[in-house]
């Protein structure tokens, strides 16, 4: 049979005479009511030896585009930024992906002074004092800290978002808001960002504000002024900002949000087809009884030693169960591992180099597309990593086909969340794209010959 | 040789200057980017982050790791947490580029292989679990009950009832209660017979029209199989609740009972247990969930679907919950669980539970001369022990014993869970152990009993550290390095 089993039959027939049962069957009948057994093998194929199992994945994996076959200008909360070898040699370690969360501190210490790296890291990143260890991703980041925006105040009840935030944050927070006294005040975004609209919207009974800074459409916002508007109303601020973006742009904390929260994918992490990701999430001090899920501590052990534990866990489900502050239980330390290692590869310089070449390959871009008679910017002003373009001739599935035809992944289309940019797309440029690989998108989508 | 150095923070290893990434030059007729970006937006520097060479990074996370017990390295009967084998095939097979580079919102027929592969998970999870709809969304076991109450919420909701309490277990895992809360249910609880069993006559007292959803583990945490099941699940249906079914415990069951057969409504997967992918040192996971038919159309979107021979997510679903997070799902962990499902096939996951019943058994039938097992002489697929005894007769606590047990070169069991056991020690060996494995442990154990318990009360003594000051850090919390 193929698989992973141990036991030969001597092994079996030794291990049933020591319990003293006639067959595992046995065992099982003692427990498993009759009626409720499966009477027959279940409808799965048969199994596979590696050779058979590697040749299947391999078909399958060769039916997909990827940015490893083609040219990525995909955003929209995933990017194909580069992943540097000794990440994935570091977390290909069994000692880390094969261990357990680390609740004996003893046989855990590797485990545990990553994730005090990666939350000092992430406050580093964020201006602000607290991280947690990670969260699933940033969609869940950021409900989670709109959810601690609600707990702190249970009077205020109101969340203000616009569209510039991640139409699938939007929508997960919906979800979420769905099954408390809740409700949230999407404003449209525009050209100009959208702090006069989102401003608008405070009041006494607003527990927080949402704000994407790089928006979704890669515009950079004005948190400082958000932050002082909302300050003055007694509700607190969440970012939901780009971990690479800090490498330039000034962090959370010095814009002035209470909780930061971010999609660490950026940092080191496969795309995947969405998953796994990390949920990365800092706040004030002031909030961290509120936080939710897993945090590193330092302290010393009984001989005086400085080691790390997992602490504060009155906070959280296996501790406190229906007054835990989240149920998260299994989060992304791996993820978080990968983030942690990548940053210490990057350093100051490394996060700042990078984010230059996002913003000077970005706005090069942008000004290729401008120049071309079939495409307009639109929601134009300062961007960070990525931009819209509308389609004169609004045949934006075509046109992804097309350059998909063309081994590009050329642009995310807006009409699905945006019924209004139904004729435009996202195109989002990292440090890996070179001049000639812009040069050709812009040529090979200006010059397609498409029938609408 | 322990390394002395990795012990330090990596930002204690800094130094300025030093570094490991270059870029490649910026060969582009564009102006720096104090010309593109307003001034105010910009810091004036990058954040402190560490400065380190490749190979002092390295060092630094390899000789770090070495400072973990893993699975790869050691026995961790770590009862509720099922940590098998993880199987390198599965590593190797996810990290294919056309699949671990797949972005997320490329277009449905740039993806048709992972969709596939996603599609056929779907349908495997759905026979193992005897429920039909599947979604593959949620991230995490805890992700996937908070999914599922949500569906059981907006079903009762549709249906225009005001179900308002979710029942637990007294033996249930903490998520249970904490993901009730989060969809805004109060949580009732349920007590446990002196057998471990589900005290049906209480459960009977609290199932009123106001329930919802009964949150049942089964096999349970004792890792007995509930042989009431389908008294509880009828009671439950009779008053119009739903059985929500906690899967920590497939590994016990698989193509032996059927969740959807004995009378679960709802149901999540962990595939990180079950199907082997790894824990990765706390996550990432992931928590798809299995429903009935009726309950289908309110499962999170988007869910894979097959038209003849191309497959397409589908959004187009106006009873959705909706989203619970962004994206598809933690499709790398989906991927090894699908490679696990294919490697075994339908008969060789039955042997996986049969292995795994056997070799709980096998450990009982020896532990439970050195410990007292209060719940009999059989399991599933793990058992919890008491040190109760001990620890009145010699002062050992569970802790005592569990801090000891590292010495001998193993991982420890779980401890203080289930709530429902005094001083618990809780085995779960999984079938990939050897039986010489679990003689070794089984006779470390009963070592250990015999040692003087002063011995114990300091344990480890092998170990790098050992006891650190839980009061203190939690007191004074530092949780992050700063510059002195």
């Amino acid at each position: 049979m193929t698989g992973y089993l141990y036991h030969t039959d001597e092994d079996r027939s030794a291990m049933l005479a020591a319990i003293g049962a006639a067959s595992v069957q046995e065992i099982i009948d003692a427990q498993v009511p009759a009626d409720v057994q499966l009477r027959r093998p279940l409808a799965i194929a048969a199994g596979m030896d590696e050779i058979t199992l590697e040749s299947l994945l391999r078909r399958l994996a060769a039916k997909n585009a990827s940015a490893a076959s083609h040219v990525c200008f995909l955003g929209g909360g995933a990017y194909d930024h580069f992943i540097p070898a000794a990440v994935d040699e570091i977390a290909g370690r069994g000692e880390y992906y094969t261990s357990y969360t680390p609740y004996q501190a003893e046989v855990s210490q590797g485990n545990l002074q990553v994730m005090f790296e990666y939350e000092t890291l992430v406050t580093q990143l964020t201006g602000l004092e607290v991280s947690n260890a990670s969260l699933y991703d940033g969609g869940s980041a950021a409900v989670e800290a709109v959810l601690m925006a609600l707990a702190a105040d249970p009077k205020r009840t109101k969340v203000v978002t616009s569209s510039g935030l991640h139409p699938q944050y939007r929508e997960s927070l919906a979800t979420y808001l769905q099954n408390i006294d809740a409700a949230c005040e999407v404003v449209e975004t525009s050209a100009t960002g959208t702090s006069e609209q989102m401003i608008e919207q405070i009041d006494a009974s607003t527990a927080c504000v949402l704000i994407q800074h790089p928006n979704f459409f890669g515009r950079l916002e004005d948190v400082k002024q958000i932050a002082a508007a909302a300050h003055a109303a007694g509700a607190l601020v969440i970012q939901v900002f780009d971990p690479v973006s800090v490498g330039l742009l000034k962090r959370p904390g010095d814009l002035g949000a209470d909780i930061a929260v971010a999609e660490g994918q950026s940092l080191g992490n496969p795309l995947a087809y969405g998953g796994p990701y990390l949920g990365i999430i800092a706040c004030r001090e002031k909030l961290i009884r509120r936080m939710p899920g897993r945090i590193a501590g330092q302290t010393s052990d009984r001989r005086g030693k400085r080691c790390w534990v997992l602490t504060l866990q009155t906070r959280e489900q296996h501790i406190r169960r229906d007054k835990a502050t989240s149920n998260i239980c299994s989060n992304q330390a791996l993820l978080a591992l990968r983030a942690t290692v990548h940053l210490s590869l990057l350093g100051p310089q490394g996060l700042r180099e990078t984010a230059e070449h996002c913003v000077r390959k970005t706005h090069y871009a942008r000004e290729q597309f401008r120049s071309s008679e079939r495409f307009e910017i639109v929601l134009d002003g300062p961007v960070f990593k990525e931009f819209v373009v509308r389609d004169r001739e609004g045949a934006v599935e075509e046109l992804m086909e097309h350059a998909l035809s063309q081994g590009m992944l050329a642009g995310v289309p807006l009409g699905t969340w945006y019924p209004e940019l139904h004729d435009c797309f996202l195109v989002a440029v990292t440090e890996k794209r070179t001049r000639d690989e812009i040069d050709q998108l812009v040529q090979v989508l200006s010059s397609a010959f498409v029938a609408v | 040789m322990r390394n002395k150095q990795a012990t330090q923070l990596i930002f204690e290893l800094s130094r300025p200057g030093r570094r490991a990434a270059t870029l490649p030059p910026v060969d582009l007729p564009v102006a720096e980017v104090a010309e593109l970006l307003p001034a105010d937006q910009l810091a004036g520097a990058p954040p402190p982050l560490p400065e380190l060479t490749e190979g002092e990074v390295v060092r630094h996370f390899v000789n770090l790791s070495t400072l973990n017990m893993s699975v790869d390295t050691h026995f961790y009967p770590l009862g509720s947490c099922t940590m098998k084998y993880n199987p390198k095939r599965n590593e190797r097979l996810a990290s294919l580029p056309g699949l671990a580079a797949v972005h997320p919102l490329q277009s449905d027929n740039s993806v048709q292989g992972l969709l596939q592969l996603l599609y056929e998970l779907q349908e495997m999870l759905a026979e193992i679990s005897g429920l039909p709809a599947v979604s593959l969304q949620p991230a995490a076991g805890a992700h996937g009950e908070l999914a599922a109450l949500m569906v059981a919420a907006a079903y009762f909701r549709q249906r225009g009832e005001q179900r308002t309490v979710v029942l637990t277990a007294d033996s249930a895992h903490g998520t249970n209660p904490a993901s009730a809360a989060m969809v805004g249910y109060e949580t009732r609880t349920v007590k446990s017979r002196a057998d471990g069993l589900v005290d049906v006559e209480d459960l009977r007292a609290k199932m009123d029209d106001r329930v919802a959803v009964f949150m049942l583990t089964n096999p349970n945490t004792l890792g007995l199989f509930d042989s009431q099941i389908r008294e509880i699940t009828s009671l439950v249906h009779e008053r119009g609740g739903l059985i929500y079914l906690d899967g920590a415990n497939m590994n016990a069951i698989l193509g032996i009972a059927r969740p959807g057969d004995f009378g679960a409504d709802l149901m999540h997967y962990n595939p990180h247990k079950t199907f082997s992918g790894p824990h990765g040192g706390g996550g990432p996971g992931a928590g798809p969930i299995c429903v009935r038919d009726f309950l289908a159309p309110f499962l999170p979107r988007p869910v894979v679907v097959r038209d003849g021979d191309s497959y397409r997510l589908e959004n187009e679903n106006g009873d959705s919950i909706g989203r619970v997070r962004s994206f598809f799902g933690n499709v790398g962990v989906l991927v090894r669980a699908y490679c696990y499902i294919r490697t075994y096939g339908g008969a060789g996951l039955r042997q996986v539970s049969e292995d795994a019943v056997l070799g709980a058994n096998y450990l009982l039938s020896r532990v439970k001369h050195i410990l007292d097992v209060p719940h009999g002489d059989r399991c599933m697929h793990e058992f919890v022990a008491s040190a109760s005894r001990l620890k009145k007769e010699k002062g050992i606590s569970a802790m005592d014993l569990a801090k000891r047990v590292l010495d001998y070169g193993f991982h420890a069991p779980t401890v203080y869970f289930p709530l429902v056991v005094n001083e618990a020690v809780m085995v779960e060996p999984t079938e990939t152990e050897s039986k010489e494995t679990l003689d070794a442990f089984a006779e470390a154990l009963f070592r250990i009993t015999e040692e003087a318990p002063e011995l114990l009360q300091d344990a480890p003594h092998s170990t790098r550290i050992s006891r650190p000051d839980d009061v203190t850090a939690s007191r004074r919390p530092i949780i992050r390095w700063q510059p002195e």
